[in-house]
């Protein structure tokens, strides 16, 4: 979902940066009241873990692999500002260092990977916690549901840039289909993966999950 | 012994295409051009006009495209790129080549014969479009950080007054990329030597456990970094560089590269006029 210069017109490229720049500096303030001065290494560290996880190859069937985005899983595990931030990093990087991602297109896919990727599936996770019971066991499935969301609603916010200013000559209906169509199928993978690596975290290191911070039931004294 | 030289193989070929090792040192060409001398801002500024222009240029002005190319391979030519590395990392925009080369043959409208396959006019013009104008932005982005070193291109973002935090974020991530990566490595040399390999979805529980423990500990190295930069006397903010005085012939030099595309696309609006 790296869009290339060109393909979206230079107005579209200009709204989506505006919106990009407008969400990241409130993620910013959001992830200094919540880490302080802590927010620059913990966020670079969780923009590498991004980068590293995103080369970690899931075999599928018939020697296709995929990998992970990593937007709501960042969110689950360090909260869903420094996630903006480390997914919006390791986009930028990509762009400048491997010329992934078209310069002026760095915009408007910031905004549908670090911002609705990220809070869509923030959203979802924190609904799904709320209906399922508050105990550990839940957590994970509320991640692969946040991770499952995540997907086919950042390839509707491409579709919307599409509909708005695309070069191309699909129909904004046909990319509509296929982007959701293909996004619900990654999705579940994403999802899958999400859910089982909050639970391998949540199973040694439960502290470190954003998620379920304040969430562990307080000591309780007992007489003998 | 056969499998360790299985192993060794494997671990090379890996090496080859495993983009994450050395940042920046390994996509950075070291060489003394004029190009790689100048501020780093400036040739993101430059870049990004360059960018600007190719893409508000109608995608009918074939003979504007044509000149651009001749612009770029001669800056390239200039830098001192190989034309083989720049076209062999001009290959990540492939997935949307596909996408591109995909559009002449769904539409609607006009029909026109291009050897044996009947296409659809507007498609084909489209997705031409997008091939020619991405791969330009591709190759622009490549001349970018083959002649600046990617510390370079964070001074530089930093000094087009990109938040300090983010760019603390980011030089973080530079820092400690190569450090998570071989811990990676590491990880997947400890599971494959036991036994594992990774078929099907079936392995997707172990490979989920490496990713889990990798976050666990690129977490906790964060919070060492933390304290140690504490101890140092860190307060929230890395020390700023010194303002630099850039001299107007420099900016000139840098604004060349936009600067003829901007003659190239006056020329073609001229020409189609006449």
């Amino acid at each position: 979902m790296h869009i290339p210069d060109g393909f979206l017109d230079v107005q579209t490229s200009v709204i989506f940066t505006g919106l990009s720049a407008a969400g990241v500096a409130v993620a910013l303030k959001g992830a200094r009241s919540q880490l302080d001065e802590k927010t620059a290494p913990l966020a670079g560290l969780t923009a590498v873990f991004i980068f590293a996880v995103q080369m970690l190859n899931f075999p599928v069937a018939a020697g296709t692999s995929g990998h992970l985005i990593g937007g709501a899983l960042a969110a689950i595990l360090v909260g869903p500002w420094a996630a903006t931030l480390a997914l919006t990093i390791v986009l930028l990087m990509q762009a400048f260092l491997f010329a992934d991602g078209g310069l002026t297109a760095l915009g408007a896919s910031t905004f549908n990977m670090s911002i609705v990727g990220v809070w869509a599936g923030y959203g979802a996770f924190l609904l799904v916690r709320k209906i399922l019971p508050k105990s550990k066991p839940s957590i994970p499935i509320a991640a692969a549901i946040g991770g499952f969301v995540s997907v086919p609603m950042a390839a509707i916010s491409f579709t919307v840039q599409y509909a708005m200013g695309a070069t191309a000559t699909y129909s904004t209906t046909t990319v509509l289909g296929a982007m959701v169509g293909t996004h619900i199928l990654i999705g579940i993978g994403e999802g899958l993966i999400t859910g089982l690596t909050v639970s391998a975290v949540i199973a040694s290191r439960s502290d470190l999950v954003y998620g379920w911070k304040n969430n562990a039931k307080s000591l309780e004294i007992r007489n003998a | 012994m056969r499998v360790s030289q299985e192993r060794l193989k494997i671990r090379i070929q890996e090496n080859k295409h495993h983009h994450g090792h050395d940042v920046g040192e390994r996509l950075y060409l070291h060489r003394h051009t004029f190009i790689h001398a100048l501020p780093s801002h400036l040739k993101i500024v430059a870049a990004l006009c360059f960018i600007l222009i190719v893409v508000s240029t109608p995608v009918t002005q074939w003979g504007a495209f044509v000149a651009y190319f001749l612009w770029l391979f001669t800056v390239v030519k200039a830098a001192q790129i190989p034309f083989l590395t720049l076209f062999k990392r001009a290959l990540i925009e492939i997935p949307f080549i596909f996408f591109a080369v995909l559009m002449p043959f769904f539409g609607t409208g006009e029909k026109v014969q291009v050897g044996p396959f009947e296409l659809y006019r507007e498609g084909l013009i489209a997705g031409s479009g997008i091939v020619v104008k991405g791969t330009l932005g591709v190759m622009t982005a490549i001349i970018l950080s083959t002649s600046t070193t990617a510390r370079e291109i964070l001074r530089g973002l930093e000094r087009m007054r990109l938040p300090v935090l983010m760019v603390q974020i980011a030089s973080f991530m530079l820092r400690y990329v190569n450090v998570v990566n071989d811990e990676m490595e590491r990880m997947k040399v400890a599971r494959e030597s036991r036994g594992f390999n990774a078929t099907g979805m079936k392995s997707w529980k172990v490979l989920a456990t490496a990713a889990g423990a990798l976050f666990i500990r690129s977490y906790e190295r964060g919070e060492r970094v933390h304290l140690s930069m504490l101890s140092r006397g860190y307060q929230g903010v890395l020390p700023q560089e010194q303002k630099l005085k850039i001299s107007g012939s420099i900016w000139l030099t840098a604004m060349i590269y936009p600067l003829v595309a901007v003659i190239i696309f006056i020329a073609q609006l001229l020409i189609g006029r006449m």
